[in-house]
Parts: C-alpha cells; sequence; structure tokens
C-alpha cells in the first residue's frame, strides 16, 4: 500500500491556507465530540447520584463523585427477580466466549490450511459455501437450532451457546486463515513433504509458528463477535446462562423499582469494558479483522 | 490403512465443519423454508399447505411496519454512514497529525455491543432526563427532541445509534481505499495544477468503486440483521412502530409462539439477502478464481 | 547397472487436460539430467510427479531400482531445491537444514555432524543462525541447496533453482552447481527455461514442449543434431538459422538453392549425396556461417551476400542478412570488415548444417 498522504491546496496566499487548516481540525474536532459525546454521557452518570441526575444535565461533569452505582451494577442490579448484578452473567460471557474462541479459531485454522494448502477436488466449492453461512441472517436458523439444542440435551446451557457460536463463526474463521494461507507458497508445503513432513507436522511446525498476526486477527475477531451477540444468548440462554449483552439489556428494562440510569449506565461499561480494553490494546489487529471480513475474496 | 489415513487426512480434517456447515446452514435453510408453508403454529407441522404463511404476513399490519422500516432504515443508515464514512476519510487523509488519536476515537463504537449503544443512546434521547432537558436547563424552554417516544420520529433514533456505531468502520475502509490510490497518478495529477477537489472527484473516488460495493454489502447486512440495537434503543416500540423484520420474528418465534410467522418472515429476510449478497459473492469468487 | 531413475509411458492429465504425454525418461547413477523447455511445456510438472508431490495418471516411475509410482515423496530418498527456495520462514538456517532429519528421528549428534559438514561445503557456517527473512538471495540459494545436501539422497531435483537470482550471480551459481555435481558423484534431475543453463550443466538433456518430449541427448547431441525444428531454434544462442531452400539433385552430389530478395539466388552443394525432398529447411548455426577470408575447410561453400547489419558483441561481431526471406544471423570475428549495406564474402560449413522437412518439422540427415 504505497503510503502517501494528499497535501492540502496548493496556496500562495498563507492566510487562507492556515484558515483552511483549521478549518480542517475544527470539523475533525467536532466529529471527534459526536463520536466521543455517548461514552461519556455513559462515564459521568455513572459517577452520579441518581439525585444528580435528575436536576437533568447530561453534559455536566458529576459535583460528587460516587462509586455506588458501579458497585450495584457489579453485584446487587436486579434483572427480573434475581439481584446479584452483572457479575454472574460477566462470568458467563467469558465462559461462552473463551472456549468458542479458542475452538473456532483452532478449526478455522485447520480448515483455512485446508483449503489454501491441500486443495482436493471440491475444496473450492466446500469453501465457497462455508463463506456464504457467514452471510445467512441469523434468524433463519433459530427455530431449527432452538429444536436440535433441545434434542442434544445442551438446550439453555452454556455449551449450548459455545456450540452455537463455534458452528457460525467457522466461516469467517476459516475465510480469515484461508485468506492468510492462500499467500505462502505452496513450495513452502512441498519443500516440508520432501522432508518427510506429514500434514500435521507441517501445521504445527510451519504453519502455526507463521500465523501468529492472523491469530490475533482471529481471536480479536471472534471474540468481539461472541462477546456482544445477543441474538443467540437471549434465543438460547435461561435463567443463570445468560450472557452479559441479555443481563445489561434485562436490568436496564427491568420494570421493578426506581429506574437506576447510574446503574444502567455503569453496567453498559462493565458490559462493553473487555471489547473495548482489546479495541484499545490491539486497534490495528482489530481494524484489520473488520476489513478482512468485509473485503472478502 | 495407514497409507489411507494419510492421503485423506485433509478431507478428514475438513470433514466435520463442512457437515456441520451442510446441516446447521443448509439443512436448517431448508428446514425453515419448509416449516413457512405450513400451518405451524406452537408446534410445527410438516404438512406443506401452501403459501399460507406469507398471506398472512403480507396481511399483517405489523410486518407492514416492520417492513417498511427496514427501507426506511436501512437506506438512511446506508447512504448517511456511507457519506459521513467518506467524509472523515478524506478528511483525515490531508496529513493530520493527530490521525492515529482520531481515527481511533471515530472508530470505537464499533467495538461496543448494539446494546450497550442502544443503551447509551437509550440514556441520551429519553425527553425527561436527556437531551431534551439538557437544552431546557441551558434556558431554551422550547426545545423539543422527543423522538424516542415518538411513534413517527422513533425510526429514526435507530438510525442516529446506528450510524454512531458503524460510520467509523466504513471510515477506515476507505481510507484504507484512498491510501492505496496509486500515488503516481495523485502525483501527475498535482504536477498537472489539478486542484485537490478535483482530484478527488475526477480521480481518486471514482477508483473505488469496489470499496463503496464493500461497504454497501456490509452496511446492507448490518442493516437487514439489525435486531440488538432495536431491543435495547426502543423495544420495537413505542406499540410497535420500530419494529423491524428481525425483531418481528424474533417476537413471532419467541414470545406469540406462531413458529409459521417466525419461519416465513425469516425466508423473507433470508431473500433480502439473498438478492444482495449473492451477486456479490458470485463475482468476488469468480474473479479470484480466474 | 541399474539405472538411478527410470520412467516409463509416463501420463499426467488434470480432468481432461493431459499436461504429459507418454513420457520416457531414464538416467544413470551421477547424471546431471536437465529438462528444459519453454513455460508451460510441463517439465516442472514432471518435475513434481518424479518428487511424489503430483500423483501419476499411468504410467510407472522406479527411483533407485525400486518401483516410486504411488510412493509418498517423503519415502522416495529424494531432496528438492525450488525456485523459491521455500525455506522455513520461522526456523534459523541451522534448523532449516536439519528439520527433514528431525523429522525423520535422526539422532542430534549425527544431524550437528551433518550439519557442520554441509555449511562448510557451502561456506555458510556464519548464517546458521539466522533466519531466512535476514539473508540475501544468494544466500538463501545456498541455505536451499545445504537443505537438500545435508539429507544424502539417491537424487537430487531443481526446480528453476537459479531463476530468482541476478544475472552475476546466475553465472557464478551454475559454475559452483557444476563443481557440486562433479565432486558429488550424486544424480541429479533439473528443470529450466534457460537453454544456457541446460547446455552448461547437464550431461543430458530432456528438450520438452507441450507435454511431449521433442529430443533426449547430450548437449553436444542436442545442440549439433537438433532432432526438430522447435529443438533447433530453442536450444542455441543466438538461434539457429532456419532458411526456407530448394534441394536440387545433380550429379555430384544435391545443389542447395536459398532464394534472395532482388539479387540471384545462393547455390550451395552438398557433397554427402543426401535424398532430400526438394522443399527443405535449412540450418545452419550462426558460428557455421563465417569470413570467407578468415575460416574454411574442405566442406566449406562461399558466397557473396549483402550485410544488413552490423552487431559487434565484443569477442564476436554479429551480422544480419536476408536469405530465403529471413534474418538469418552470422557470428563473425570481431575483427572482420563486414559493414552494414556492403557485400562480404561468408563461408557456410555444410558438414554442420541441419536440413528439417517444412511440414512434419523433423531432422532430415
Amino acid at each position: 500500500m504505497a503510503d502517501y498522504s494528499m497535501h492540502t491546496v496548493q496556496n500562495n496566499n498563507p492566510i487562507g491556507k492556515i484558515a483552511l487548516r483549521w478549518g480542517l481540525y475544527v470539523m475533525l474536532g467536532i466529529f471527534a465530540v459526536f463520536y466521543l459525546m455517548p461514552f461519556f454521557v455513559m462515564l459521568t452518570t455513572s459517577l452520579k447520584s441518581l439525585d444528580e441526575i435528575r436536576t437533568g444535565d447530561l453534559i455536566s461533569l458529576p459535583r460528587e463523585v460516587t462509586l455506588d452505582a458501579w458497585r450495584t451494577a457489579w453485584s446487587g442490579a436486579c434483572t427480573g427477580i434475581q439481584c446479584e448484578g452483572m457479575r454472574p452473567y460477566f462470568w458467563n460471557s467469558m465462559l461462552i466466549a473463551i472456549p468458542g474462541v479458542a475452538i473456532s479459531t483452532l478449526l478455522g485454522a485447520l480448515n483455512g490450511y485446508v483449503v489454501s494448502q491441500w486443495k482436493f477436488r471440491g475444496a473450492n466449492i466446500i469453501f465457497s459455501l462455508m463463506l456464504f453461512g457467514c452471510f445467512i441472517p441469523f434468524q433463519v436458523v433459530l427455530l431449527p437450532m432452538a429444536r436440535v439444542l433441545g434434542m442434544m440435551g445442551i438446550a439453555g446451557t452454556i455449551p449450548g451457546l459455545i456450540f452455537v457460536h463455534v458452528i457460525y463463526g467457522l466461516g469467517f474463521t476459516t475465510l480469515f486463515f484461508r485468506n492468510y494461507y492462500v499467500s505462502i507458497p505452496s513450495e513452502l508445503t512441498k519443500a516440508a513433504k520432501v522432508d518427510g513432513a506429514g500434514f500435521f507436522r507441517i501445521f504445527w511446525s510451519i504453519f502455526l509458528p507463521l500465523s501468529i498476526p492472523i491469530i490475533v486477527v482471529t481471536v480479536i475477531w471472534q471474540f468481539t463477535q461472541i462477546w456482544n451477540d445477543f441474538l443467540f444468548g437471549v434465543s438460547f440462554s435461561q435463567a443463570g446462562t445468560q450472557p452479559v449483552t441479555v443481563a445489561l439489556n434485562n436490568i436496564v428494562n427491568s420494570t421493578t423499582g426506581v429506574k437506576e440510569y447510574n446503574v444502567d449506565m455503569a453496567a453498559a461499561i462493565i458490559a462493553a469494558l473487555p471489547t473495548l480494553l482489546v479495541y484499545v490494546v490491539a486497534g490495528k489487529y482489530f481494524v484489520r479483522g473488520l476489513t478482512a471480513g468485509s473485503v472478502k475474496g | 490403512m495407514f497409507k489411507w489415513l494419510e492421503e485423506n487426512t485433509p478431507k478428514l480434517v475438513l470433514a466435520p465443519s463442512f457437515i456441520a456447515v451442510m446441516v446447521f446452514v443448509y439443512g436448517f435453510i431448508a428446514w425453515t423454508a419448509w416449516v413457512s408453508l405450513t400451518r405451524s403454529r406452537l408446534l410445527p407441522k410438516y404438512e406443506i399447505d401452501g403459501f399460507i404463511q406469507y398471506d398472512r404476513l403480507f396481511a399483517s399490519p405489523r410486518w407492514d411496519t416492520a417492513f417498511g422500516n427496514l427501507f426506511i432504515f436501512g437506506i438512511l443508515f446506508i447512504v448517511i454512514a456511507m457519506i459521513l464514512g467518506l467524509l472523515l476519510a478524506i478528511l483525515l487523509d490531508q496529513n493530520i497529525r493527530t490521525e492515529g488519536a482520531l481515527r481511533t476515537i471515530y472508530l470505537y463504537p464499533m467495538a461496543l455491543s448494539m446494546i450497550v449503544t442502544g443503551t447509551a443512546w437509550k440514556w441520551i434521547l429519553n425527553p425527561g432526563l436527556g437531551l431534551e432537558a439538557t437544552v431546557r436547563g441551558w434556558g431554551f424552554e422550547n426545545f423539543t427532541f422527543d423522538w424516542l417516544v415518538n411513534p413517527d420520529m422513533a425510526i429514526y433514533t435507530i438510525v442516529i445509534a446506528a450510524i454512531w456505531q458503524s460510520s467509523g468502520f466504513v471510515m477506515a475502509l476507505f481510507l484504507a481505499g484512498l491510501r492505496s490510490v496509486d500515488g503516481e497518478i495523485i502525483k501527475a495529477a498535482q504536477v498537472d495544477g489539478i486542484p485537490t477537489w478535483r482530484v478527488y472527484t475526477a480521480i481518486i473516488i471514482p477508483s473505488m468503486a469496489p470499496i463503496f460495493l464493500s461497504a454497501f454489502i456490509v452496511l446492507s447486512h448490518l442493516a437487514i440483521k439489525s435486531f440488538d440495537l432495536v431491543i435495547a434503543l426502543t423495544g420495537g416500540g413505542p406499540g410497535y412502530a420500530t419494529d423491524l423484520p428481525a425483531t418481528y420474528m424474533y417476537a413471532m418465534a419467541f414470545s406469540r409462539g406462531d413458529i409459521g410467522q417466525a419461519a416465513s418472515s425469516a425466508m423473507i429476510m433470508m431473500m433480502v439477502v439473498f438478492t444482495i449478497v449473492v451477486p456479490y459473492l458470485y463475482s468476488e469468487l469468480r474473479s479470484k478464481d480466474g | 547397472m541399474s539405472k538411478i531413475l527410470e520412467i516409463n509411458n509416463l501420463f499426467k492429465s488434470y480432468g481432461p487436460v493431459e499436461i504429459l504425454k507418454d513420457i520416457n525418461v531414464s538416467i544413470d547413477q551421477g547424471d546431471f539430467l536437465v529438462l528444459v523447455g519453454p513455460s508451460g511445456c510441463g517439465k516442472s510438472t514432471l518435475l513434481n510427479c518424479i518428487a511424489g508431490l503430483e500423483p501419476i495418471t499411468s504410467g510407472n516411475l522406479s527411483i533407485g531400482g525400486q518401483d516410486m509410482t504411488t510412493v509418498s515423496p517423503k519415502d522416495r530418498d529424494i531432496a528438492m531445491v525450488f525456485q523459491s527456495y521455500a525455506l522455513y520462514p520461522t526456523m534459523t538456517v541451522a534448523k532449516n537444514i536439519t528439520f527433514g532429519m528431525k523429522v525423520r528421528g535422526v539422532d542430534q549428534a549425527t544431524q550437528d555432524e551433518k550439519l557442520a559438514y554441509v555449511a562448510q561445503q557451502l561456506q555458510i557456517e556464519p548464517l546458521l543462525k539466522r533466519k531466512p527473512g535476514q539473508l540475501s538471495g544468494g544466500q538463501r540459494q545456498r541455505v536451499a541447496m545445504g537443505r537438500a545436501l545435508v539429507r544424502d539422497p539417491k537424487l537430487f531435483l531443481f526446480d528453476e533453482p537459479l531463476s530468482n537470482l541476478d544475472a552475476k550471480l546466475r553465472v557464478e551459481m551454475r559454475t559452483e552447481l557444476k563443481a557440486l555435481h562433479q565432486r558429488l558423484g550424486a544424480s541429479m534431475v533439473y528443470v529450466t527455461h534457460d537453454q544456457i543453463e541446460a547446455m552448461t550443466l547437464a550431461t543430458k538433456i530432456v528438450v520438452m514442449k507441450g507435454g511431449i518430449i521433442q529430443q533426449i541427448g547430450t548437449p553436444a547431441e542436442i545442440y549439433n543434431r537438433p532432432a526438430n525444428l522447435f529443438v533447433a531454434d530453442f536450444m542455441g544462442s543466438p538461434a539457429m538459422n532456419l532458411i526456407p531452400a530448394k534441394a536440387v539433385k545433380n550429379g555430384k552430389g544435391t545443389a542447395i538453392q536459398i532464394e534472395r530478395n532482388g539479387n540471384t539466388p545462393i547455390v550451395l552443394s552438398d557433397t554427402k549425396n543426401l535424398d532430400l525432398p526438394e522443399d527443405v529447411i535449412l540450418g545452419v548455426r550462426p558460428e557455421d556461417i563465417s569470413d570467407a577470408s578468415l575460416r574454411a575447410n574442405n566442406e566449406t561453400q562461399e558466397a557473396d551476400c549483402v550485410i544488413e547489419i552490423v552487431e559487434p558483441a565484443g569477442a564476436d561481431t554479429f551480422a544480419v542478412m536476408e536469405l530465403g526471406g529471413k534474418h538469418v544471423t552470422a557470428r563473425l570475428h570481431s575483427e572482420t570488415s563486414a559493414k552494414a549495406g556492403e557485400t562480404q564474402r561468408l563461408a557456410f560449413d555444410l558438414g554442420k548444417v541441419s536440413y528439417f522437412a517444412p511440414d512434419t518439422g523433423k531432422r532430415l540427415n
């Protein structure tokens, strides 16, 4: 990718040039405010007391910072009848996301390795069929999946949700690894075969050590997908196994008692924290996953 | 035996995933398609009975609203997110010193769950204590911004939140596209004395046609699948003013116990996705093979 | 003596497309076989078939006297050097070279010993701890060779190993490869599209086109007695002149007439009493057309020709003229008096010419 940037209009008038430059930065600043504002509001609201919130100034900083709302959100807020806060659901999401990410990434790596380096007749068709699976609206599989999970005896359980996330994550993980491995010359596999290595040995000794960047991209992508999922979570969980997004929605929409906006906002930030953290720490890979997931091929 | 195993390892490795996709994607689509042609209600029935569910669907005013909303929401969301994303990309492409930080700020909403986005905007847009009350507090006593509870306007709050969430992503796509345009062409244009804005309109933007297509596909896909955001922001209300096909399908499947309606509305969603995605995927895969 | 490599009636097709047709080749211990041809001629596919990386559609193949037709690459006792070198990017040079032994469970002491020997042979000791990404093209090439050498196989396979090097390095490595072959006495199969590489390295050349073997022979046989027009044109640089001519029998032998644009035909007489059809294509190497005053033997025939272009090339000077409607190149001495636009008396060495049938392209003499 050519690394160049457009320069602004070659203007002979230095005052006009400076004005243009200022205008540019002001516009960029306004947009930055637009994107930051909701998070700022969430954060300040979560640190205010309910009394202060009722005075009705969204933008103001808290007069008195209190972490009460955070404590309640974490361990006391009610989702319907239970009042355990976000904590158990946060861990549910972890229990779903970690194995879900690990299994779908590993399978995606193996699948991508096969369809890029061990092509056999029909491999391309299989890959196309899997790729297409990325695009279906999941509503079309909700009903039969609910029945099949029931038949398998894992309806409403965490293993059931892991299973669903692995199945519908496979298309993307396979795509990521396939596109990465396709650029590795097939001579590498040939050389290793002549050296006496087999399918798994070549994967383990040669391809996996090469795959760190794409593993990071895939893990981040899958983690974000699974953590942020709501549709599968709300459809296939029951009280006690719900993921964090479902719990958040329940807390916010729970009709019992006083509406505690500060608790809602604290709970929302708690639900957002892991993916935000991943984004801040590994933003480069996050963006790569997004663009790789959209520019297909 | 050992030799057979050695030769067929790749196929054996791919087999479980392939079978899973065949069953859980294609098999399930077939199941849903089948059930959408039956009189299923609370429990699925398997006797084909024509297009009765589709007749019911198209006669339902709620579906009418949901389907219409899909187009209002989809078109506004896609068009505005594309324009905003392109604008941000072009602005950021002017040798901005703080580009890295700004990019991070514009893109972070993409890392959030739609439920979080919905929760945040629901709070901001609520008339009682949110933006409306704040602006009134500044002395503008007649300021009104009650879209969230106004059945005619509520769908636009979903558009706003969705754009907030996704336009940074469109920016990232376009920025990558801008940066991949051949630098020499642009240098040549600058040497020829062509003004910057003409360079963009005449050279750079037309050469990014594939990126527009990608962005369109991804955004339309997001629009059709939008479910979480509606649930968190409006819950489909007021009434069912902000229902989308995705929420309609969910309501039929899990709260109303009307499997036939759920299946037929899911199939309509599927077909909308098909008409957009299939030509795209087909051309992409073909061009890769060729 | 048993053949180190023997290929009988080998066919290879991808679906309905036949890539290799009826390949029969064999080599002895110590041979350096070069498969040469234009791109798409099937030479690399044939090499992959020998390696076992591509299955054979029909026919059989044995290495070291054992049938290897369906044996997997790792059990064929071969080593291979690839065009892109195919070094394992995450392993050091040392690990790259010993990977094959490690996979095969060779003990560490033997690995170290062989590594040291090969590193010394190829003078890559200082590189052993580096990763491939830190090496130059020539160094990578050496490491790739080291990985093959360390295995000490029955048969070495090379897939255009020099084509990614720059011109100067390519010549150096070519010489080194030849020296290595002579020192080791190993058997090698080498694929290239570069006919000079083929001529300089091979003890035996297979010229291929369209999946069919055109000719098998020593470099001298291929060069001096090309089997058909394709081989004549492909091997040698500048290429052999292929001039349409008429053969007319007379009492003493055969008169070879070559038409000239706006001039009287050249008539050369062949004394070998060949049985030629009337229409022939005369194949003359540029070095077999020389200054009449400088080189002559009893089979040379002289004629006056109008020189169109003179290209001095250091040791030689090439002169281009028009004969039989073709541009014909003569390789003259650098001190030739030939000048563009002037007539020069040239000697044609009929003892070394080839005759081809215009319709089939086959050699006639």
